[in-house]
């Protein structure tokens, strides 16, 4: 077991994948740390087949797998600070990429912190670490392709899923769809989707206003085109789209853009040395990552022309990328779902009422407690940016909550 | 496998979560929040803290990145 | 917008806030200027201790009145200020701290402060997460905790803030970033570490600290438990320094410090220090290590050469007010500076004598 490396890339989602299995190629010696136990991040978490491939060129070229590995902290220049569940270490790097991926965006909404109000992506998660969801109703909700892929994979392990309710409008969901025919693979994908997801209601327009239940969920009531009705449930699957994972760059001193960790050409950061790839740079989807983390793994192994050779992969899938963005963009009636009394802070119970009375995300977390509790702001400073429109501020260590242990 | 749910045993398949075994163990309350409501997991992916579970002790553990152990003792706050 | 005012306080910390609540309840017209959050500079850094502290008499007599100050409106304090009456446990590692800790004792109840001499085992029983072989502790009952931003805006309730800068303070009031002139029979530099850049040429000094705060673990620790070490921490004026504090928060929290610097110009978390201040709570604590820390900061206390705060009117100008330099004290004696800055500008008689903290013939070189 090694600390130093040429390269280390942080996170194991597709971009993350690629860009090990290339720097690997380049014969450079390189590690790949993930918080999970196994590699695929999100979208191919414990799903054997298209990791399959990856994981055996990993191995093959003999990349440190560093598993079940949280980065907290960055103590000094090339040196990264990892907490496992039984310990800690560091390990240093010549050059890292950052693949650190994207989480689901919760919008709160009265009920939405009850039991069995999960994600969308979430319940896929949980589902796939053995959650039984088998003969259990679900109600998938929210923003995105998303939402199909789940309702999908819920259907096909006998789940009953009772609809979709997608909130971006109709014409905006046909254009998505008939944007993807300009990739052949996009459609075929899209085609074999919707086949799979024939005898399911698709509702667009259509958002969750409130859950209800007493210790747990039992209903959730939907609004579409002014009419609510309630459909009771055992799960509600709901995610408004997906916001980058940023802590890392911003702790590194990585300037970002408007949608993620700012990149040139080569995926380098504003840092030199500091690469980014995937859904850190921005929410882009699969064929964008892994082309981003390909290059990215290329340019840190310092193999430019090999990065260049998938310059053109790369611009093929951003097209993807922006018409996911125009697609489904959130609508400002989720503004007007939480109540003052709705919780918007779930570590620290702070109702949106209370921090509504401040001016700035900075006052919340003083006054309120906001923001200030173990997810660090996470779930509800993403969720502030889309009601408030603030900003959240500067990043500090431990960016994970971390022991006592590890930080001495 | 089998793990215990507050005192009460569990099996799940290898390779599962505990926050699998939770709900196998038919427990949707994982923690009480600060103010006393019931909350069970939300992300599946670590960054929600609403999942934190006490195993072998230990306490505040995202039961969703934690593979489940033969033998182990998880407890819930109820 | 030239409105007047009889007090204008640069300055939305505790101490800012204090001394705006004071002269309010003394019937004067009041303006705060705080560019930034209220309570969001050391006031919202600090641990939040209210604690009677015997560096000098000076300093008992200002922390005494102050805690009293406290006691008397605890049950009137909203919740979100967490005020939570947990007592001091001053630990003594060994002989030689047992002794201070008796001397201690002496001092306290000669002045009127409820105090008692825990032995070891009183000790263990008190906090059993501290480590075996302590020789004992000093236990001060009525020393609290609370959380100091809650506490300053509770404090300006009713009272006006601008929110600008203040660039230039004079004997006429205070002149702001934008460029207004906000006029005033009497101002007040209560800006903390910053205090010199308003008012050139006094003695405050930058004095850095870390903390780290855990998420819940009740019943951790009950009481605020402080190293008798701390004492000569907070008493040098040189080198770097750790001692190890650790407190309860209404929450659950265990919050962990202590650090002081000198020259360190930087918000960031130096890891060293951090390091150290861990080692040292660890050495008291050895439970601590697995503990999950959240979030880790750092503030600036305003230090002193003689560690007594500079209250009182400048030489210069007596309607150009000091409330600053309160070091590692802000918050204990945030309510007995407000009480002399409204006793001083109204022109009543203080409850103790301000002179030692006032701007004339400080003694520098004696406080040694």
């Amino acid at each position: 077991m090694s600390d130093a490396f040429h390269v280390v890339v942080v996170g194991a989602g597709p971009a993350g994948l690629a860009a090990a299995c290339r720097v690997a190629e380049c014969g450079a010696k390189v590690a790949l740390v993930d918080d999970n136990p196994q590699p695929g991040g999100q979208i191919w978490r414990g799903a054997a087949s298209p990791t399959a491939p990856w994981i055996r060129k990993i191995e093959h070229r003999r990349v440190e797998w560093i598993a079940g590995a949280r980065v907290f902290a960055a103590p000094s220049p090339g040196v990264l600070a990892l907490e496992t569940f039984q310990g800690n270490r560091e390990i240093q790097y010549r050059n890292l990429i950052l693949a650190t991926g994207a989480r689901e965006l919760f919008l709160p909404f009265p009920g939405w912190t009850l039991p069995n109000v999960m994600g969308a992506g979430g319940l896929q998660a949980l589902a796939k670490s053995g959650l039984a969801i088998a003969g259990k109703r679900v109600v998938v909700a929210g923003s995105g392709p998303l939402l199909l892929a789940v309702a999908k994979y819920l259907r096909d392990r006998d789940a009953r899923v009772a609809l979709i309710a997608e909130q971006a409008a109709h014409p905006s969901v046909v254009r998505f769809a008939v944007g993807l025919a300009g990739s052949p693979g996009k459609l075929a994908q899209a085609m074999r989707l919707r086949a799979g997801l024939v005898g399911l209601r698709y509702l667009t327009s259509c958002w969750p206003i409130a859950a209800e239940g007493r210790d747990q969920l039992e209903s959730v009531t939907l609004r579409r085109a002014g009419r609510t009705w309630t459909e009771p449930c055992d799960y509600l699957a709901c995610g408004f789209g997906l916001v980058p994972n940023l802590e890392l760059a911003s702790l590194l001193g990585c300037k970002l853009s408007g949608r993620g960790v700012a990149v040139d050409d080569f995926q380098q950061t504003s840092v030199p040395g500091i690469y980014s790839a995937g859904e850190a740079t921005g929410i882009g989807g699969l064929d964008l990552a892994i082309a981003e983390g390909e290059i990215a793994g290329f340019a840190a192994a310092d193999h430019l022309q090999l990065a260049r050779s998938r310059f053109a992969a790369r611009t093929t899938a951003q097209r993807f990328a922006a018409s996911l963005d125009r697609a489904f963009a959130l609508r400002p009636e989720l503004k007007q779902l939480a109540t003052p009394d709705t919780i918007l802070c779930r570590c620290e119970d702070v109702p949106l009422g209370r921090v509504r009375e401040c001016t700035s995300w900075r006052e919340a977390k003083l006054h309120t407690r906001c923001g200030m509790g173990p997810c660090q702001g996470r779930v509800c400073g993403a969720a502030a940016e889309f009601l408030l429109g603030w900003r959240t501020d500067s990043v500090r260590p431990p960016i994970f909550p971390a022991r006592i242990d590890s930080l001495r | 496998m089998t793990l215990r749910i507050n005192g009460r045993a569990v099996q799940v398949a290898a390779g599962a979560m505990v926050s699998a075994a939770v709900a196998a163990a038919g427990v949707t309350q994982f923690r009480r929040s600060v103010t006393g409501q019931p909350r069970g997991p939300l992300c599946g992916m670590g960054i929600c803290f609403e999942c934190r579970v006490t195993i072998d002790g230990r306490e505040h553990c995202r039961s969703c990145q934690i593979p489940c152990a033969e033998g182990m003792e998880v407890r819930t706050d109820v | 917008m030239g409105e007047s005012f009889d007090v204008a306080i640069a300055g939305g910390g505790i101490v800012g806030a204090a001394c705006a609540e004071a002269c309010a309840a003394a019937g004067l017209k009041v303006v705060v200027v705080e560019p930034s959050v209220i309570g969001g500079g050391a006031t919202a850094a600090g641990m939040g201790h209210i604690v009677v502290m015997d560096d000098s008499p000076a300093q008992i007599a200002l922390t005494k009145l102050s805690r009293d100050l406290w006691i008397e409106r605890k049950d009137a304090l909203p919740a979100e200020v967490e005020y939570l009456a947990c007592g001091t446990l001053w630990v003594a590692a060994d002989d030689e701290e047992m002794a201070e800790v008796r001397r201690m004792q002496a001092v306290y109840t000669r002045i009127g402060v409820r105090a008692e001499v825990l032995d070891a085992h009183a000790l263990a029983q008190a906090e059993p997460h501290l480590r075996p072989g302590l020789a004992g502790a000093l236990l001060v009952p009525d020393d609290s905790v609370l959380y100091p931003p809650c506490a300053a805006r509770h404090m300006l309730r009713g009272i006006e803030v601008r929110r600008q800068a203040a660039v230039e303070i004079t004997g006429a009031g205070i002149k702001l970033r934008d460029g207004t002139f906000v006029s005033a029979g009497i101002t007040v530099n209560a800006t903390g570490a910053c205090a010199p850049e308003l008012t050139p040429g006094i003695e405050v000094r930058r004095r850095k600290g870390h903390l780290v705060i855990t998420d819940r673990y009740p019943g951790f620790v009950s009481h605020v438990l402080v190293e008798l070490g701390y004492l000569k921490s907070a008493h040098s004026t040189t080198s770097d320094s750790v001692a190890f504090n650790a407190q309860p928060r209404r929450t659950g929290q265990v919050l962990l410090g202590s650090s002081r610097q000198f020259g360190s110009d930087t918000t960031a978390i130096e890891p060293q220090i951090l390091s150290r201040m861990l080692r040292r709570a660890e050495e008291y604590m050895p439970g601590i290590g697995q503990l999950s820390a959240i979030r880790t900061w750092t503030g600036f206390r305003a230090a002193t050469p003689d560690k007594l705060p500079l209250i009182g009117p400048s030489p210069a100008d007596s309607r150009m007010y000091l409330a600053t330099g309160h070091e590692g004290l802000g918050i204990t004696t945030s309510l007995a500076t407000g009480r002399l800055v409204a006793d001083l500008i109204a022109g009543r008689t203080p409850p103790i004598p301000p002179g030692p903290y006032g701007l004339i013939d400080r003694n520098y070189d004696a406080a040694h």
